[in-house]
């Protein structure tokens, strides 16, 4: 959502806004002086450059006001506004692109005890295992890969879960994954194409694999088991790559809620943590974000620091100007620092969940400044058959081993490209799994090796995985020298843990259009530089050192802040041991068993080979492959797999990877359901009811309702038994023959005020309005400059210099923009102006011979008489005791009023008209006899007999063209050829042959009796169609090419397979002399 | 037209709601109080800021016009709010449209002023209670933190799928004036009493 500076009313969402197309583009002075070609290019060419454009718009939501600006259409910014009638300024600058994040110099924030991060302090093993929250408790008998004390679970709060069809024990603090891990359980579902058995791959929402099924407390599909928290009476089932919609609907409440911070923080690990805390106390507005259920990021999965999550979390809490969402992942990154963002509020407590609190909120934030600090993946390899339940990102068992005391196998291998999995295999170890062997594809894997084997793991360097064994479980790897088929060594494994690297988390920097740079030390993409106020900290940054992370989330914390006029303080960073590094090796694919599957992407079960043949058959970019294999499409959009899919790509064509690039980062970055989108604007709110002041009445006396714009405007009135044939037959007939009333309150009406109105009004309206006396009334037409019909209404004039004019329902806020961008653009001289008034007044129009007696009872002082209140004459009275103005307008054709009160007043009035129509049988119609009544007498309806392409002269309508007035909107365009066209299509009426025959509206028409070979040549289509009490027939009004010179003639109209016969007609098919008009 | 017909009773846009609107202040401990507000006088006003009829309107109404945008002057009974740079809305008691209407245009003589009563055209919802930003929050994408939309403040938006005037009353306590078109009073209803079930239950 792009934020529009209003001149006015300073920066506002783009969508309080209206387009106005190119500025500048001034109404010829006199248009008649221009040639076609130049007329023609002013009403149709405008420019389109790539770059600053100058274009107009209105603030419609807002104060109304016209205004120019310069947008650059290749970024959209928004470079400057300006008033209307100003000066496009000649100067005005991009906002740069700046770095994702400073120099390293710029973030010499210190950490309370000690430089982070600076002094190695020497070879250690990883961190000490974190005790686990409480002990014992039953379960572990039936959760076999429970550890006994570690993990962050509730072992005193067991929760009973079923998975498959079995119940299984599982604790608070799991997610469903690890529990279903600590009972043993790995596969999870089979794979989408191949049917392969799979099993939980990872931690968290890069979950490419274990997709479940959430049947109870409601159906929901396709949710990674590692993202779903345990909660009692869960129950789910695995599934075939493929989910099921629920086929109730969903009974629970989702919303939305603005917000807006200075300071938006995305992941809650150290740098966001550290990002955050710099903010404290300075008064800064600040939001961190993050998808768990308790802040700590990586620190949860790594066991490390966790007594400083716990006491920067318990500050952050209880800051007032700090918001610390739990659940919540921001999932979009648009324009302006608008983010999107889902809180899962009630999933946890599963059938506990209050009917009140909404399950899912949408949180629309739109920040000053954001610090980006959601992490890292870690990638795959590409090697042989490794799919196999059992095959986990080294990292991740990890994590379910410090979040949640699950050992996820007994023995295991690991293979990894980089240092990070030696503390997975140092912590397993310590653990109590057996792990077999390290398998470093690094001829010299460095310091860590040494700590492994200290620990008495053996490390093979540069070796590979070659092959996997295991049905459906994984039993054994094999592995060989890295490159060579020889020398093997199979070791018997239920665990194989892979580290291909690390890629950092840069979706929602990328989404924001900041570009990425390959990182040659890394192999991966990382954040470079962004036009938007972002920076981005930590892992996403490609930073991995713990110190450094946290003195880099804390700078860009107070940098942040600061450049928001708060003062940051150095908020307290833990001591951090400076941990050995040696650089990683950039491996994608491994060389294997031949003919062994290689999966790239496990979701969408594509492989090495698949890629292979997507460049064999000439693909040569990562966004080609992707849609010629679909890598990287499914639901997890390719997180653990698009830079391997780049990276296999690049070997495939021998290039390096940093010239491929990767596919484009676009919203959502996880799933984000229908219903969290739609939030409360579903079902009833769905769209706004605008309702009279008398709907209450129409609701009370059956009336059914005809949905015109937003309004609810009653249709027909049935009574017991009537279909709508019946019951618009008798309305109609209570119109033509006696008396009846309907609610018009839904017209349009502006005032229009001030010494030149009536001059506006002349170039408004296609006819003359200023010769229009006070206390008289004129019907007018609007078109647009191409002369096309843009509306249509009455213009009452009030007073020398103010008039209501009246719009019809659908288009009332349309004519009031319109006025005012012709006022305020072109026209500012004119001393006038426009108001709604549209909901100031009740119309109630009384229709019908017998309607001048029921007026004339309830308006004793009104001098009913023909010739004293003539038709197309207004009068201020009272009707029954009302303030009233009566207008003497008829859209019937019959003797009839329009009678405007107070809402206030409205049902006063028309109980009053109920009451007093009684003894002449008066009758409440609806807008289908006033549609008939309308089309009886040929007058059509802007909208339904127009389409945009018709002008009053095809409508019949020469009359309302003034020719004395020097120019009006849409006159020039009278001269055009092609308005002068004799076969333009011209509304004319139709008589099927058969008077009980009915047109579907839509319905084309056609010349011959026998259908010619296709195409047939189309003459025209119908417009309305309704059956007439008045003619006791159908009848239809069409748009008919020269349909004026074709009266009398016979077309025909295919309806179903038949060709119906009809006569062309006039248009005024009743009372053609007028003679009903004055009762 | 309102202040003269007394015999005939008036029926507010949300005379049929009240009860609902009501039964949220109830229930929802204070937390969020809602009301509506009938038949406030409303005038609309336009005319030319730097001409002679805007210091003699202001000085007939006792309150200046305001000319800094989306703020509202009060005086007294009165308050004017900003619509536009030549557009503001008088806000007053219920019954005065008349008389006010010919005290602007009597103190505008002959310099051309717009003076339309448009009482009818919106109704007022009084949205208060220590919850009240948080609920309009739901569907208002200002930033409504007292910081930025404090006393003083009015702002032409939208709320959940609708316009409205929104106003900062006086006391940061004293929550907001919500406008909203008649038609769509009924809607806009539905919708508060929607977003407030959060502290309802």
């Amino acid at each position: 959502m792009l934020l529009i500076p209003c001149p006015w009313c300073g920066p506002r969402d783009e969508a309080e806004f209206h387009y106005g197309g190119q500025a500048h583009v001034p109404y010829p002075q006199d248009p008649s002086s221009l040639t076609d070609e130049e007329w023609a290019r002013y009403l149709f060419f405008r420019d389109n450059p790539r770059g600053p454009f100058a274009e107009r718009w209105s603030h419609t939501a807002g104060c109304r006001r016209w205004f120019n600006a310069v947008r650059d259409t290749s970024t959209n910014e928004i470079l400057t506004v300006y008033r209307a009638g100003e000066q496009r300024p000649v100067a005005f600058q991009p906002s740069p692109a700046h770095p994702a994040r400073p120099a390293f110099e710029d973030e010499a924030v210190q950490a309370e005890g000690g430089p982070g991060g600076t002094a190695p302090s020497g070879v250690e093993g990883a961190q000490p295992l974190h005790e686990g929250k409480g002990r014992g408790g039953g379960g572990e008998s039936t959760q076999p890969f429970r550890h006994p004390t570690r993990g962050r679970i509730h072992r005193d709060e067991p929760l009973t879960f079923t998975f498959d069809g079995t119940e299984y024990q599982g604790y608070k603090g799991d997610t469903l994954a690890s529990a279903l891990l600590a009972n043993g359980v790995i596969q999870t579902g089979t794979s989408i194409k191949l049917g392969r058995p799979r099993g939980i791959f990872s931690a968290g929402v890069e979950e490419p694999n274990a997709v479940v099924q959430i049947e109870e407390p409601f159906p929901e599909p396709m949710l990674p088991a590692t993202t779903v928290e345990l909660h009692d009476g869960l129950v789910a089932t695995g599934l075939p790559g493929q989910g099921r919609l629920a086929t109730t609907p969903d009974p629970a409440r989702y919303d939305a809620v603005h917000t807006h911070c200075d300071l938006l923080v995305v992941g809650a690990g150290p740098a966001g943590l550290a990002a955050a805390s710099a903010a404290v106390r300075s008064g800064a507005r600040v939001i961190l974000a993050d998808d768990q259920p308790e802040p700590g990021g990586s620190l949860l999965g790594t066991g490390e620091l966790l007594d400083w999550v716990d006491e920067t979390a318990a500050r952050l809490d209880a800051a007032p100007d700090i918001r610390v969402l739990r659940r919540t992942t921001v999932f979009g990154y648009y324009d302006d620092n608008h983010l999107l963002a889902v809180e899962r509020r009630t999933h946890h407590l599963g059938a506990e969940a209050p009917d009140h609190l909404s399950r899912e909120r949408v949180w629309r934030i739109r920040a000053r400044r954001v610090v980006l600090a959601t992490g890292a993946h870690e990638r795959s390899l590409a090697f042989a058959d490794n799919d196999r339940p059992g095959v986990m990102l080294a990292a991740s068992a990890r994590t379910h081993l410090h979040r949640h005391g699950v050992l996820p196998g007994r023995h295991a291998v690991v293979f990894t490209t980089n240092d990070s999995a030696y503390a997975t295999a140092l912590d397993l170890t310590a653990a109590g799994v057996a792990v077999e062997a390290v398998v470093d594809t690094r001829p010299e894997p460095g310091e860590w090796a040494e700590r492994a084997r200290q620990a008495g793991i053996e490390v093979l360097p540069g070796h590979a995985v070659i092959a996997t064994e295991g049905a459906p479980r994984l039993t054994a790897v094999t592995v060989a020298p890295y490159g060579e088929t020889t020398g093997r060594r199979e070791f018997a494994a239920d665990l194989l843990l892979v580290s291909g690297g690390w890629n950092p988390v840069a979706h929602l920097f990328s989404q924001a259009g900041g570009k990425l740079r390959y990182d040659e030390e890394l192999g991966t993409f990382v954040p470079d530089a962004s036009r938007q106020a972002v920076e981005v900290a930590g892992g996403a940054s490609g930073v991995f050192d713990l110190a450094r992370v946290l003195a880099q989330g804390a700078a860009a914390g107070a940098r942040a802040i600061e450049t928001e006029g708060y003062t940051a303080e150095a908020p307290p960073l833990p001591r951090v041991p400076a941990h050995p590094q040696t650089p990683p090796m950039r491996v994608f694919t491994v060389p294997g068993r031949e003919g062994a599957p290689r999966f790239v992407d496990l979701q969408r079960d594509v492989t090495v080979d698949d890629l292979a043949r997507a460049t064999g058959a000439g693909m040569r970019s990562v966004e080609h492959t992707k849609r010629y294999t679909t890598a990287g499409t499914a639901n997890d959009q390719g997180k653990t797999s698009g830079v391997l899919a780049s990276g296999t790509v690049a070997e495939l064509l021998g290039v390096d990877v940093s010239a491929l690039g990767t596919t484009t980062f676009r919203p959502p970055y996880t799933p984000v359901s229908f219903a969290a989108l739609a939030g409360r604007d579903r079902g009833a709110l769905s769209d706004p009811v605008r309702t009279t002041a008398l709907h209450a009445w129409h609701v009370a006396h059956g009336a059914l309702f005809e949905n015109v714009g937003q309004w609810k405007r009653p249709w027909y009135y049935p009574r017991d038994g009537e279909d709508m044939e019946t019951a618009v037959l008798r309305e109609c007939a209570a119109a033509r023959e006696g008396v009846a009333f309907m609610d018009a309150s839904t017209l349009g009406k502006i005032d229009v005020q001030g010494p030149d109105a009536d001059v506006f009004l002349d170039l408004l309206y296609t006819n003359m309005m200023s010769t229009l006396k006070v206390g008289m009334i004129r019907y007018g037409v609007m078109c647009r400059p191409d002369g096309m019909v843009f509306d249509d209404g009455t213009v009452i004039r009030l007073a020398r210099d103010r008039f209501t004019v009246t719009t019809t329902t659908g288009n009332a806020a349309a004519v009031l923009d319109w006025m005012e961008e012709w006022l305020q653009t072109e026209w500012p001289e004119l001393r006038v102006h426009c108001t709604s008034v549209t909901e100031q007044w009740a119309t109630v129009a009384l229709v019908g011979p017998k309607s001048r007696e029921v007026l004339g009872l309830l308006a004793p002082r009104l001098a009913v008489a023909n010739d004293d209140f003539p038709f197309m004459a207004w009068r201020d009275t009272t009707v029954a005791g009302i303030d009233a103005r009566v207008c003497r307008i008829s859209f019937s054709g019959e003797l009839a009023y329009e009678i405007n009160v107070s809402p206030w007043e409205a049902l006063t009035l028309w109980e009053a008209l109920h009451e007093a129509g009684a003894p002449y049988g008066i009758t409440p119609y609806g807008t289908e006899t006033m549609h008939v009544l309308r089309a009886e007498k040929g007058y059509p309806i802007v909208g339904q007999d127009t389409d945009g392409t018709v002008t009053p002269q095809d409508l019949g309508m020469n009359w309302v063209v003034s020719k004395k007035k020097r120019d009006f909107i849409g006159k020039r365009s009278y001269a055009r050829a092609d308005t002068a066209r004799p076969d333009r299509k011209h509304l004319v009426g139709l008589l099927p042959e058969d008077p009980g025959t009915f047109l579907p509206e839509g319905t084309h028409l056609v010349a011959g009796g026998v259908l010619p070979e296709p195409p047939v040549p189309m003459l025209g289509h119908v417009t309305s169609s309704y059956r007439s009490a008045a003619l006791g027939r159908t009848f239809a009004l069409a748009l008919v090419k020269g349909g004026r010179d074709r009266i009398g003639e016979r077309l025909y109209a295919p309806v179903g397979d038949r060709l119906v016969p009809v006569t062309v007609a006039s248009p005024v098919l009743y009372d053609p002399e007028g003679a009903r008009r004055d009762g | 037209m309102a202040d003269t017909a007394l015999t005939v009773p008036l029926r507010s846009p949300l005379a049929h709601a009240a009860g609902r609107l009501a039964a949220v202040t109830r229930t929802s401990g204070g937390a969020v109080r809602l009301a509506e507000l009938p038949f406030l006088t409303q005038v609309n006003v336009r005319l030319d800021p730097k001409g002679a009829a805007a210091d003699a309107v202001g000085l007939a109404l006792g309150l200046p016009l305001p000319v800094e945008p989306d703020t509202v002057v009060r005086a007294g009974e009165q308050t004017a709010l900003w619509l536009g740079p030549d557009e503001w809305l008088v806000v007053g008691p219920p019954g005065g449209q008349r008389e006010l209407e010919s005290r602007i245009r009597d103190a505008a003589g002959d310099e051309p002023v717009s003076v339309t009563d448009v009482s009818a055209q919106r109704t007022t919802l009084l949205v208060a209670g220590p919850r009240a930003h948080d609920l309009l929050a739901h569907g208002c994408s200002l930033d409504l933190h007292p910081r930025v939309f404090g006393p003083g403040r009015c702002a032409q938006t939208t709320l959940g799928r609708t316009q409205v005037v929104l106003v900062a009353r006086d006391d940061p306590g004293a929550g907001f004036w919500v406008l909203v078109r008649s038609s769509f009073a009924g809607y806009l209803t539905d919708w508060l009493l929607d977003a407030a079930v959060e502290w309802t239950g």
